[in-house]
C-alpha cells in the first residue's frame, strides 16, 4: 500500500472512532428520550411516587425526588462553596508556591479522584454514626460537600492562576493591600472561572447516587421537613425503578426520570461550558 | 513622618479589616485541610479493628467473600477480581476508540467539527452514572444476551462496556490535552522533512505525547475502578471468584454500596467494609498519584 492510501485509510479509521463516540451518545440519550418522553406530563412533575396494585411505587410522579435533589444541591452549595473557594484563595494568595501549599495541592488533586462510594462510607462512619446525625438530609449533604470540595478548590486555583502576575503587581504597586488586590482584581477576573467550577461540582453532586444511597436517601420519605429527615432523590428513584417487579411501568418511569435528570445535570454542565468559553473570549491576556 | 505612617498602618481600620479577612480565609483553608485529613483518619481507624481479627494476608489472598454466614469469610479476591475484570476489559475497549477520537479531534477535524465535537464529549462526561447504569441494565444487557447468550443476563461484559462508554470522554479530553502540549515545532519539522500527516501523527506526535497519553489511560482506569452505580446496575452483583466475562460479578464498590445498608454498626462485617474501602482508596489514590506525576513531568519537559 502506498503512503497516500495508508494515510487516507488511517484517517478514516480515526474519523470512525469519533463517529462511534458521537453515535454512543446519540443512542443512549435517544433511547432514554423515546422511552421516557411519553411519561412527561403535569402529573409526572407535581405528584409523588404512588404504589400500583401490588404495592410497587411505580405510579404517580417524581415531585418528591425532584425536590429532594434540588434541596440537596442548594445545601451542597451553601456548605462547600465558602469553604472551598475561600480556602483555595487563601492557599493560592498567601501560601503561593511554598512547600506546604504544593504538598497540599497534590493531596487535594488526588482527593478529587477518590471514588464516591468511599466518601459515602466515610459519611456513614463520621456523620451518620459517630456524630449521631442518623440517616438524614444533612448527613448526605455534608458527604456530597466533602466529595466536591477538592473539585471546587482545584477549579478556583486554576481560575486564579490564569490571571497574569502583572495585574496583581500593578495593583500592589499602586498601594493596594493584598486583600484589596484580591477583592478588586483577582476575584472579578476569576469569578466566571470559579463559577464554572462551582456549577460543574453541583451538577456532579446532584447526579451522584452511591454516597446518598448509604447516608440518608429513602424509598418514600416525601419532602423533608427538616435537616434530620430522610429524603428522596432523582438518581435513587431511577435506581429503584430498575429493581421493582412491575417492569413495563417501572422502566418507562425510570426513562422519564432519567430524561429529567439529564436535562437538569447536562443543562447545568452546558451552562458552565458556555460560561467558560465566553470568559475565555472576554479575557485574553 | 515615617513613624507616623507606620503607626497609621498598624492601627488603621483598614489594617484590622485586612487581617480579619485573611483570618477568615485561613480558617476556611484549615477547615478543608482538617476535615479531609480527619475523614481519612476515620477510614484507617475503622479498618484497624478488622485487621486485628483477620490478617491482611488472609484478607488479600482469600478467594471467598461471604460476611453474612457463620463462620464468615473475608477474602477480598472475588471483589478485587470483579473490579479488575470490568475495569480492564472496559479499558481495552475504550482505549483505541478514545485515543482515535482524541487524535481526530486534535489533528484532523476542521475547526467547525471541533466546535461541536468537544461539547458533545463534555456532555458524555457529564451524564450521571445512574443514567449509564439504567441504559446498561435495560437496553445493553438485552443486546448482549441476544448476541452472546451469556451465563447471566447482567454480567461483567455488560459492566465493562458501559464503563468503556464512561471512560471515553476522560480519555479523549486528557489525551487531547497531552497532544496539544507537544510543541508545534516538532510537528512542523516532521512535515518539512517530507512526512505526510499520518506519518507525522504516528512517528512524531504520538511518541512525543506518549507519557501524557499513558497518564490519561491511568486516570480513566482509576475512574472505572471507583465507579459504583453503573456497575451495580450492570453486573448483577453475584459474589464469585471468576475471570469469565459472561458471568455475573460483584465489584468492591458494589459490595460497599450494598452491604453498608445491611450491616449493624461496630460488627466485624461493618469494619470489613472499611478494609475494602481502604483498599479501594489506596488503589485509586496510587493510580491518580502516579498519573498526575507523569502528566506534570511531561508538561514540564515541553515548556
Amino acid at each position: 500500500m502506498n503512503r497516500k492510501a495508508k494515510e487516507a485509510l488511517m484517517f478514516s479509521l480515526l474519523r470512525g472512532c469519533a463517529v462511534v463516540v458521537v453515535l454512543t451518545l446519540v443512542i443512549i440519550i435517544g433511547y432514554i428520550f423515546i422511552g421516557g418522553i411519553g411519561k412527561w406530563s403535569v402529573d409526572f412533575f407535581t405528584k409523588n411516587p404512588a404504589p400500583d396494585s401490588h404495592g410497587a411505587l411505580v405510579m404517580g410522579g417524581v415531585f418528591a425526588p425532584l425536590v429532594g435533589t434540588l434541596i440537596l444541591m442548594v445545601l451542597v452549595l451553601i456548605i462547600s462553596i465558602p469553604i472551598g473557594v475561600l480556602g483555595a484563595i487563601f492557599l493560592v494568595e498567601r501560601q503561593g508556591k511554598s512547600r506546604i501549599s504544593r504538598a497540599w495541592w497534590i493531596v487535594v488533586n488526588n482527593l478529587a479522584g477518590v471514588p464516591s462510594i468511599v466518601w459515602g462510607l466515610l459519611g456513614v462512619a463520621l456523620l451518620v454514626y459517630y456524630l449521631h446525625f442518623g440517616l438524614s438530609l444533612i448527613a448526605a449533604a455534608i458527604t456530597l460537600s466533602l466529595m466536591v470540595l477538592p473539585i471546587i478548590m482545584v477549579a478556583t486555583k486554576e481560575a486564579i492562576e490564569a490571571i497574569p502576575a502583572s495585574i496583581r503587581e500593578a495593583s500592589v504597586s499602586l498601594g493596594a493591600t493584598r486583600w484589596q488586590t484580591v477583592r478588586h482584581h483577582v476575584l472579578p477576573y476569576s469569578a466566571s472561572g470559579i463559577m464554572t467550577g462551582v456549577i460543574l461540582s453541583l451538577a456532579r453532586a446532584g447526579g451522584e447516587t452511591a454516597p446518598i444511597l448509604v447516608t440518608g436517601v429513602a424509598v418514600n420519605a416525601g419532602i423533608p421537613g427538616s435537616l434530620s429527615d430522610q429524603f428522596q432523590a432523582l438518581p435513587y428513584y431511577i435506581y429503584l425503578m430498575t429493581q421493582t417487579t412491575n417492569r413495563t411501568q417501572a422502566y418507562a418511569m425510570a426513562d422519564a426520570a432519567a430524561l429529567l435528570l439529564i436535562v437538569l445535570i447536562v443543562g447545568m454542565s452546558l451552562g458552565a461550558i458556555i460560561l467558560r468559553s465566553r470568559y475565555r473570549e472576554k479575557y485574553k491576556w | 513622618m515615617a513613624s507616623k505612617v507606620k503607626m497609621k498602618r498598624r492601627f488603621g481600620l483598614k489594617r484590622v479589616l485586612e487581617s480579619s479577612i485573611w483570618s477568615t480565609l485561613l480558617f476556611c483553608a484549615l477547615i478543608s485541610v482538617v476535615v479531609l485529613l480527619l475523614v481519612f483518619g476515620y477510614l484507617v481507624g475503622n479498618a484497624i479493628p478488622f485487621f486485628e481479627q483477620i490478617s491482611p494476608i488472609q484478607f488479600l489472598t482469600g478467594t471467598n467473600w461471604n460476611p453474612g454466614v457463620t463462620p464468615p469469610a473475608y477474602g477480598v479476591l472475588p471483589l478485587l477480581m470483579g473490579t479488575l475484570l470490568v475495569s480492564f476489559v472496559g479499558a481495552v475497549i475504550a482505549i483505541p476508540i478514545g485515543l482515535g477520537c482524541a487524535i481526530y479531534l486534535t489533528e484532523i477535524a476542521s475547526p467547525r467539527v471541533r466546535r461541536y465535537l468537544k461539547p458533545t464529549i463534555e456532555i458524555l462526561a457529564g451524564v450521571p452514572s445512574v443514567v449509564y447504569g439504567l441504559f446498561a441494565a435495560l437496553v445493553l444487557s438485552d443486546w448482549l444476551a441476544a448476541v452472546f447468550h451469556p451465563i447471566s443476563r447482567l454480567n461483567a461484559l455488560n459492566g465493562a462496556l458501559i464503563l468503556a462508554v464512561m471512560m471515553i470522554p476522560i480519555l479523549v479530553s486528557l489525551a487531547e490535552e497531552a497532544m496539544n502540549s507537544v510543541p508545534k515545532s516538532l510537528k512542523e519539522a516532521s512535515l518539512a522533512l517530507g512526512a505526510n500527516r499520518y506519518e507525522t501523527i504516528r512517528r512524531t506526535l504520538v511518541p512525543a505525547a506518549l507519557p501524557g497519553i499513558g497518564a490519561a489511560i491511568g486516570l480513566a482506569i482509576g475512574r472505572a475502578v471507583g465507579e459504583t452505580m453503573a456497575v451495580i446496575m450492570a453486573t448483577g452483583n453475584a459474589t464469585q471468584f471468576t475471570a469469565n466475562i459472561f458471568s455475573s460479578v460483584r465489584t468492591m464498590t458494589a459490595a460497599l454500596a450494598i452491604d453498608v445498608q445491611e450491616t449493624a454498626v461496630a460488627t466485624q462485617h461493618y469494619y470489613s467494609l472499611f478494609a475494602v474501602g481502604l483498599l479501594l482508596f489506596i488503589i485509586t489514590f496510587a493510580i491518580n498519584l502516579i498519573a498526575d506525576y507523569i502528566m506534570a513531568r511531561f508538561k514540564e519537559a515541553y515548556q
